[in-house]
């Protein structure tokens, strides 16, 4: 008998773009406020985890079709790529620059590289969690 | 300001993520990885080289002035260190191209090769507790996977082991490091070295000093925390025992003697009596497992118990001499021991069993393999032109001068055994009637031969060249046994 998950899966589409949001808001706010990579990257793989329950791995890979392993790589190289970026300048690894710049919409605003580093973060969490979800939902 | 710490711990984190995105081309794979580690030993050398010349070298990461930043200290041991895990790494990379299966090699093998290479290069280099904690975790995770990748069912299990005990000991290193902290409120390591000092001797400093023999004990197979050791080790293919023999307990070693000459230097009667029959127990017990076994891979791994006690036995003894003795056969045994469990890899691949009473006559068909484990055994049990000689004759004769006759007398009869049980391996092996063996045809013993070789021929120029790299070894015992050089090159007061 097929089951009939109308009500979770209208509930999941409009729920995910809020979880999706919020991790965002909360990705950027880690600066100033509590939050943060960890934290963001973990509850966007909630946001998909929920897809996962709502849907299954098939249809979920078909509309978001990365390889989570690669996106570790990827924000390990942003990580790496930040820290080493101060050698460049013959500044010690992990040395961190900011400028004050004015932005249409958001007014003065700081831009610091911590952010890209922490989009390296924000991309490993997010890589391994879906990793070890689909690796432990795939195996039979 | 010289970049150049940095590189020894950039270079595999590079390779390592580069090489996640080609987990499907082999052949890529192993282009990357044996160029980023050539790229390793050049930088390692280099490293070394500048340590040597302008003395200890320190980067404050992030640009944070010393206490309050993490700080990478490169003094002549770490670089030392560093040196031979990047041409340890080099070797058995190559080593693994013909020994790892293909199934192997897609999963990953090669990243968390590199990642492997990054902890331990990392601990070496850390110049805060915490930092080195991380550092142990980056290098104690690679390590579980590299056990477990593949799937057989004795990794399975021993796996399970050896994560269990890891995971404790790392808890215990959390907690050593809380006790530390609230103690001193510092983490850098010199910092704490200052601190310790003004405070002087007390008791829970004694106790916190333990606590860390404890931990890094169990890291580095210290009795009676050996006991996972043998049957961890005896899971892994070829290349990872030899990557895990030669340079995981090294860390635990180098770890005890960091904190025992920097940290710890108060109440030495207490805490480095402790250590030196904690050492000489060790010896004892690896040297019973040593002769005991005709299990080829047995043999050689309760022979880094012996090590280990014999590098802990200069460590206790602190004085200048003995440290020196110690730092040379570090260097020498992590050579060595890759050596041999490269050559007993070539051995089991070609007979098929790792059991020596099932074997013989392997000189008759491979003479080149014999030889070179004839000269690697040697040069394990210390005999003179080789390279663990001046280690063990400093060690010894530093005991001597101690006045500590029982435990320089075990030191010097070890050797015999290890001697003892190096030529059982070689007389059952290679002597006596040839065999023929299913798969031997198959096996690509050249070159296999080619890593265990080079190391063979290091061991003999280390032997060889012993008054040459004497002021090397000197400059970083004169570090270890003054704490003042490094505290004053990390604080700069």
């Amino acid at each position: 008998m097929k089951t009939n998950n109308l009500i979770l899966q209208t509930a999941t589409k409009i729920l995910l773009f809020v979880i999706v949001l919020f991790s965002i808001y909360m990705f950027f706010a880690g600066h100033y406020e509590p939050g943060g990579g960890f934290i963001g990257g973990l509850m966007t793989s909630g946001a998909i985890v929920l897809l996962l329950i709502a849907y299954d791995i098939k249809t979920v890979s078909k509309a978001l079709p990365f390889d989570y392993k690669k996106v570790v790589g990827v924000g390990l190289l942003f990580a790496t790529g930040t820290a080493a970026g101060g050698l460049l300048f013959g500044k010690p690894l992990l040395t961190h620059w900011f400028t004050y710049v004015d932005l249409p919409l958001l007014g003065k605003t700081s831009l610091h590289t911590a952010v890209l580093f922490d989009i390296g973060v924000y991309l490993v969490v997010i890589g391994t969690t879906m990793t070890i979800i689909q690796t432990i939902g795939e195996s039979e | 300001m010289n970049s150049l710490i940095v590189l020894p711990l950039l270079i595999p984190l590079f390779t390592g993520t580069i090489l996640i995105f080609f987990a499907k081309n082999t052949l890529t794979q192993r282009w990357i990885s044996a160029a980023g580690s050539i790229l390793m030993i050049i930088v390692s050398l280099w490293l070394a080289a500048t340590v040597y010349n302008e003395g200890i070298q320190t980067m404050n990461l992030g640009n944070w002035e010393a206490p309050f930043g993490i700080t990478l200290v490169s003094d002549m041991l770490s670089a030392l260190l560093v040196v031979t895990t990047s041409l340890i790494g080099f070797v058995c990379l190559l080593y693994s191209f013909r020994y790892i299966e293909k199934e192997r090699e897609e999963h990953f093998y090669y990243p968390v090769f590199f990642f492997l290479l990054l902890g331990i290069n990392g601990a070496f280099t850390t110049g805060d507790i915490f930092n080195l904690f991380v550092f142990f975790e980056v290098m104690l995770m690679s390590s579980y996977v590299l056990l477990v990748l593949g799937g057989t069912k004795i990794q399975l299990r021993e796996t399970i082991k050896y994560l269990l005990v890891n995971v404790i000991a790392s808890a215990l290193f959390v907690i050593a490091v809380g006790y530390l902290y609230s103690v001193v409120g510092s983490l850098n390591m010199a910092h704490i070295s200052v601190r310790l000092a003004e405070m002087g001797q007390s008791g829970i400093i004694t106790v916190i000093a333990v606590l860390f023999l404890i931990v890094f004990g169990a890291k580095g197979a210290l009795f009676p925390l050996y006991f996972w050791l043998p049957g961890s080790y005896y899971a892994p293919p070829a290349p990872v025992l030899a990557m895990f023999g030669a340079l995981l307990t090294k860390v635990g070693i180098y770890s005890i003697a960091r904190t025992y000459t920097l940290l710890f230097n108060q109440d030495v009667g207490f805490t480095h009596g402790l250590l030196e029959v904690l050492a000489i127990l060790t010896i004892i017990v690896g040297v019973i497992g040593a002769i005991a076994f005709s299990d080829i891979k047995k043999i050689i791994i309760y022979n880094i118990i012996v090590a280990v006690g014999v590098i802990l036995f200069g460590v206790a003894t602190f004085t200048q001499e003995s440290l020196a003795g110690s730092i040379f056969y570090i260097i020498h045994d992590m050579n060595i021991k890759a050596a041999l469990f490269l050559l007993i890899g070539i051995v089991i691949k070609i007979t098929g069993t790792s059991d020596m009473t099932k074997m013989g006559g392997l000189i008759h068909r491979f003479p080149a393999l014999a030889w070179t484990f004839f000269i690697a055994a040697a040069a394990l049990a210390g005999i003179p032109p080789l390279s663990g000689f001046p280690g063990k004759v400093l060690i010894i004769s530093s005991g001597f001068a101690n006045g500590n006759y029982w435990g320089a007398a075990v030191v010097l009869l070890s050797s015999l055994f290890v001697l003892f049980s190096a030529m059982k391996i070689f007389m059952n092996v290679f002597w006596g009637k040839p065999e023929t063996y299913a798969n031997q045809e198959k096996v690509p013993v050249k070159w296999l031969l080619a890593s265990p070789a080079i190391l063979t021929v290091f061991a003999v120029l280390f032997g060889f060249g012993t008054e040459a790299l004497y002021p090397v070894i000197m400059n970083a015992a004169e570090t270890l046994s003054n704490p003042e050089i490094y505290i004053n090159a990390v604080l700069k007061e």
